[in-house]
């Protein structure tokens, strides 16, 4: 590595702030960017990550503050001037145009020309070259979409290199790739380091970043809380600064918040047996006890969201059966399962969650609209009365029940939709990701109220992808990979390392077929 | 009507690539159905027409189809920009009008300005239109929409309420435009075909089709990607507002003027359903020229077959077309619905 | 429609809060508010109680349907085919009251049924729009668009493509009858206005339609019954533009298949856009389009009772459409 103190950084942030609607997002950050230098960007979710790299490449503004690029003060007004002048993203998303080829892809908004029209067989033959010296393998004439995630951002990599970038910034490249995808897009970080490219990886995956960077930069709260030399940190000293807990903390924070009772010989509530779609899930089967936690862990793509979307019946499945309380089902709907006292929690807040012009109220007694009403018409009486038990009951914090949900914080969004379960009075709680995104306060609330809930006897299935949460919260743990059930650990067996070690043997295993 | 090509062969390397074979053969076998079904069913029916009905055939009525198709095949060819851009343009009416009376007042000051002005004017109703729906990011449905309205009024207005037709007074240069023939085949069909081939070039082969594709699918990724995005919205609205007005001059240029205000009325429904017929996806992304000319020709036939073949009336054209494009809408629905379910992820 | 743009986009155009919500809710009010005073003030034999009657008895019609409109729209559809079914309810009529010995297929019937089966017309073809649009998940502009272009073929078939004479007593007390002053057909619009109003904020459908409208994916995922409301809203737009069809058959004398109802769907747009509500569903607005449509009627009778052009007037409608929208978009993206 060079020391970089003879060389201007190719990029350099000072002081930059950013306020959205008087909160502000990004406070006096200041960071440098070297070529040659992976320099990795952590932080939990509202730190400020993807506004400073929104920043950086032109998406945004700054309000204080200033970014140099190759030592010149640089304005972007938009994603296109940072790419010209050679700031490429890559982002979590692929966002390249399915429809069109691989080679048109590459080489979108700087097509080679020959008599005015595009050199289509030079741009098919580059393109073809450069993904070759990636070590992709592709037919370059078909459309990107026929491709799998994984090549697909690998092809999102390959036109960011070729453009003779300067910066490379990846936002979380890897949170849909498979793990040989991993290292082959890791390879080509360690090509680009080399070719003395300027590289900001953005990751909340630890191992990439003690594998691939040189540099880490912790933030938090919209704040830069340290910069500094990846090899002079160990993994619990970054994950206390991105968590602003000390080290000591960490490790006496680990307590249960739910599980642990006696609920191995109570009849079954909900049992799913051989759940089966093509290419999604393979034979998954689970049962829920009444006052049972029951962990679905895995990574992403695993297949845990889809399993709990196929017991709802929000995902059509190939075969296999749901039964509630020993009775099947013989519609697969959302509604069909509510009426029957199954309730789920979807894992995107916004996109599946809440209606967001509706007020509270509305968003709590939406889905029991029946149990509310009369004849068809909505009884404001029964309306109020449980909308004020659930309001107190989860400490919704709001100005009343009719503010609109979209003004309130993610947790308490998050609460409002929990109401909106209990309010159906359910027997099977089905909770996907129940603290992601929200603050650390609503967090514990939430999960005590899990712990509570199944107390009192319902049945629940947890999914997060905080594999601390899975082990604190749960029973029973399902561990998936790909859409399989690798197998079950109950009570005691339940630990952070038994999963893990259940994940990787599978990945193991699968490595050894392959080879 | 409904005719499934077998699904192509699903090469075995896509599943190594981490596709999976049933996603690849269901959308192979929806772009194969709506990239070639019109023509598919175009083939088909010129041949049963040729078959069951011997006026049909008659190389004086496909003159005639030809022609009286080339001048809402010239709006066609820039609808199916805008829809591609992932817009809407009901406007197309309006601004054929506009075209139509606006080359009939200038046919008195020579044959280059009656080109030129309606061009211009049609041209600069695009730009506003297009400025509205990029740069104040206004639905290009409720923008065209008041596009089609506030346009007609000015061309209203230019006609005294309606109550001006002007005529072209003998023009033999310009009025060969209309109605002079090449091969025996009418100049606004050469150049209806000419504009679709400069389209397709466009689209397939310049840097900006390739924006209008990626903007079409994805404007946020397009944003991303750099790719000037506010400039491709804008200059498919105009684009839209050339062809047009390229239209409406040369239905002047044919007809010797005479036309009324309401010239044009509905075209944009027309349009849209053969761009639609044609196998471009409304919500935009995905489409071809090729597609949008056999749409347009497709649904000139089937009213000449209903018309003349079948001797139904208008009005029963009508119930016909509007069943056929509502069949083509469903079954490109179900299929794409197909394709999506398939997928993985 | 247009792909939707997440926050980080529309957050980057955010404009100065001037207040743009209080303008886009409130606005509608206001400026008919400032539009009758200046009629009172300078609008000659604006204050005589035949011109009043006279704008109610032209407002009717629209805001019926738009009405229906409204609860399309309120779910994030469209429903483009209105003013074909209102050609149809109207054909349906002609042909029900007329004898046979006058008009070919008439089956002389007598008003009442007539006027049942017009709205049974309408309601078929909204129900159709429903699966289409609903069950078959084909793009509400374009599944409605194939009916504007078939309903009004399918309106000229049933009358053969000619204009059906009406003298029917029965329709002509419709047109002109009153109460206290008041047009029957104004007092049917109003009380279908607040039908309506119960059906959105009493009821469970109400519930459903505008939280279908807010975020389809989370309505299904709690459970409403997403296909049945869709299918409903279609079916009363169906029925209102139906009513709406023989309220202006009536008015004319006579079925016209041809012109009945044409425009109706851009003016009823229009009324609902500016009347506050959202495009793209989810905030439903009552009052606000029966405003927006007597703004909209109010406008044009008040530019051609000083002399405007018919021409300028659409030009200025045009720009109250995008101008209504504008405010709506800007107002939104601070939500």
């Amino acid at each position: 590595m060079t020391t970089a103190l003879d060389k201007t950084p190719t990029v350099s942030v000072r002081g930059a702030t950013k306020r959205f609607a008087g909160v502000t997002a990004l406070n006096d950050v200041s960071i440098d960017l070297w070529p040659g230098e992976v320099h990795a960007l952590v932080g939990e979710n509202g730190a400020g990550k993807s506004t400073l790299i929104k920043l950086i490449t032109g998406v945004y503004q700054l309000d204080e503050g200033e970014v140099r690029y190759q030592g010149r003060v640089a304005h972007f007004r938009s994603p296109r001037d940072a790419q010209l002048a050679g700031i490429q993203t890559i982002y979590q998303e692929v966002h390249l145009a399915p429809q069109l080829s691989v080679a048109r892809n590459v080489f979108l908004g700087r097509e080679p020309h020959r008599f005015g029209s595009i050199d289509l067989r030079r741009m098919n033959r580059d393109s073809q070259e450069i993904l070759s010296r990636y070590g992709i393998v592709a037919d370059v004439r078909r459309p990107l979409g026929e491709l799998g995630l994984g090549v697909q951002q690998m092809v999102a990599v390959a036109r960011a290199v070729s453009a003779d970038a300067g910066a490379v910034i990846m936002d979380e490249p890897t949170s849909s790739l498979e793990p040989r995808e991993v290292d082959k897009l890791l390879t080509v970080v360690g090509l680009l380091r080399e070719q003395g490219v300027a590289i900001v990886y953005v990751s909340h995956k630890l191992d990439e970043i003690f594998r691939a960077c040189d540099t880490v930069t912790v933030l938090r709260d919209g704040r830069l809380v340290s910069t500094g030399p990846v090899a002079e940190l160990n993994r619990l000293t970054l994950i206390s600064r991105m968590l602003g807990r000390d080290a000591a903390d960490l490790v006496t924070a680990r307590t249960q918040f739910g599980g642990g009772g006696e609920i191995a010989d109570e009849e079954p509530v909900l049992k799913a047996t051989g759940l089966q779609r093509k290419f999604v899930l393979e034979d998954i089967s689970l049962v829920v006890r009444p006052g049972e936690v029951v962990g679905l862990a895995g990574l992403l793509g695993s297949g845990r969201s889809e399993t709990a979307k196929a017991i709802f019946g929000a995902l059509p499945l190939d075969s296999g059966t749901v039964t509630m309380e020993g009775k099947p089902y013989h519609r697969n709907t959302p509604a069909s399962r509510i009426r029957s006292g199954v309730a789920m929690l979807p894992e995107d807040r916004k996109a599946e969650g809440i209606i967001p012009g509706m007020s509270i109220r509305d968003n709590i007694g939406l889905a029991a609209l029946d149990l509310l009403s009369k004849g068809g018409f909505v009884s404001r009486k029964k309306q109020a009365e449980v909308v004020n038990v659930f309001m107190k009951r989860l400490r919704i914090k709001a100005s009343g029940p009719d503010q609109k949900v979209s003004e309130l914080s993610g947790g308490n969004q998050q609460k409002v939709l929990l109401a909106r379960l209990l309010c159906l009075n359910p027997k099977v709680l089905l909770l996907d990701e129940p603290t992601r995104g929200i603050d650390v306060g609503a967090k514990a609330e939430v999960q005590a109220l899990i712990a509570e809930l199944a107390e009192k006897g319902l049945g629940v299935v947890l999914i997060s992808s905080e594999l601390e949460e899975v082990v604190e919260g749960s029973d029973t743990v399902l561990v998936l990979r790909d859409g399989v059930a690798l197998g079950s650990l109950f009570g005691d067996e339940i630990s952070e390392d038994a999963i893990m070690n259940m994940i990787a043997g599978a990945a193991a295993d699968e490595a050894e077929v392959a080879s | 009507m409904t005719t499934q090509p077998a699904p192509a062969p699903v090469h075995v390397a896509t599943a190594e690539l981490g596709v999976t074979a049933g996603a690849a053969k269901a959308r192979a076998l929806a772009s194969l159905v709506s990239r070639s079904g019109a023509v598919a069913v175009l083939v088909l029916l010129l041949i049963s027409g040729a078959i069951f009905d011997q006026g049909f055939i008659h190389l004086d009525n496909l003159r005639n189809i030809a022609l009286s198709a080339s001048y809402i095949g010239l709006i066609t060819a820039g609808m199916t920009f805008v829809i591609i851009s992932g817009g809407i343009d009901l406007s197309v009416g309006s601004l054929f009008a506009l075209g139509v009376l606006t080359s009939a007042f200038m046919s008195e000051y020579g044959s280059f300005w009656t080109i030129v002005v309606p061009l211009l004017c049609c041209a600069a109703a695009g730009f506003v239109q297009g400025a509205v729906i990029a740069w104040l990011r206004l639905p290009p449905f409720i923008v065209t929409l008041a596009g089609l309205t506030g346009i007609r009024g000015v061309v209203y207005y230019i006609t005294d309420e309606g109550n001006l037709t002007p005529q072209v007074p003998g023009h033999k240069a310009f009025e060969n435009l209309g109605q002079g023939k090449l091969l025996t085949i009418g100049y606004p069909v050469w150049i209806c075909l000419v504009v679709f081939a400069v389209g397709w070039w466009l689209l397939n082969r310049t840097a900006f089709g390739q924006a209008v594709q990626t903007v079409g699918g994805n404007d946020t990724a397009a944003e991303l990607m750099g790719l000037p995005v506010k400039r491709v919205k804008l200059l498919v609205y105009v684009i839209s507002g050339l062809t047009a007005g390229l239209a409406g001059i040369l239905t002047t240029a044919s007809s010797g003027g005479g036309q009324e205000a309401r010239i044009g009325d509905q075209y944009e429904l027309t349009a849209i359903a053969a761009v639609v017929i044609g196998g471009t996806l409304l919500s935009g992304g995905v489409g071809s020229m090729v597609g949008s000319l056999a749409g347009i020709t497709l649904w000139f036939v089937i009213s000449n077959l209903v018309t003349q073949g079948l001797q139904f009336n208008a009005q029963d054209q009508l119930v016909v077309s509007g069943g056929f494009l509502l069949v083509v809408v469903v079954l490109q629905t179900l299929l794409s619905r197909r394709a999506a379910a398939a997928e993985t992820h | 429609m247009t792909a939707v743009t997440p926050d980080d986009f529309t957050s980057r155009l955010r404009v100065p809060r001037i207040d743009l919500e209080w303008v886009r809710d409130k606005g509608v009010y206001l400026a008919l508010l400032a539009l009758g005073l200046y009629n009172v003030l300078f609008t000659p034999h604006f204050n005589e109680f035949s011109n009043m009657q006279l704008i109610m008895k032209q407002v009717s019609a629209v805001l019926i349907v738009s009405l229906g409109m409204l609860l399309v729209i309120g779910t994030g559809g469209i429903d483009l085919s209105v003013g074909a079914t209102m050609a149809i309810a109207g054909s349906v009529l002609g042909l029900a009251v007329s004898p046979g010995s006058s008009v070919s297929g008439g089956m002389g019937l007598s008003l009442s049924i007539a006027v049942v089966l017009a709205i049974l017309s309408g309601l078929v073809v909204g129900l159709f729009n429903g699966f289409v649009v609903g069950v078959l998940g084909v793009q509400p502009i374009v599944a409605t668009l194939s009916l504007l272009v078939g309903g009004r073929g399918l309106a000229l078939v049933l009358t053969s493509g000619g204009l059906v004479q009406l003298f029917t007593p029965g329709l002509t007390k419709l047109s002109a009858g009153n109460v206290h002053g008041w047009p029957y057909v104004i007092l049917i619009a109003l009380a279908l206005v607040v039908v309506v109003a119960v059906l959105v904020r009493r009821t469970t459908f109400g519930y459903r339609l505008v939280a279908i409208g807010g975020n389809r994916r989370a309505s299904v995922l709690a459970g409403l019954p997403v296909r049945r409301t869709i299918i409903t809203v279609y079916a009363l737009s169906g029925v209102l533009a139906a009513i709406a069809g023989i309220i202006a058959t009536a008015r004319l004398h006579s079925a016209d298949p041809s012109y009945l109802g044409i425009g109706f769907e851009l003016n009823a747009i229009t009324a609902v856009v500016v009347g506050g509500s959202a495009l793209s569903g989810g905030r439903v607005k009552i009052l606000g389009t029966l405003a927006g449509a007597v703004l909209m009627q109010l406008l044009t009778s008040t530019l051609a009772s000083h002399d405007v052009p018919a021409s300028a007037t659409q030009v200025i409608q045009a720009g109250i459409i995008v101008a209504a929208v504008y405010i709506q978009r800007t107002s939104r993206s601070s939500e």
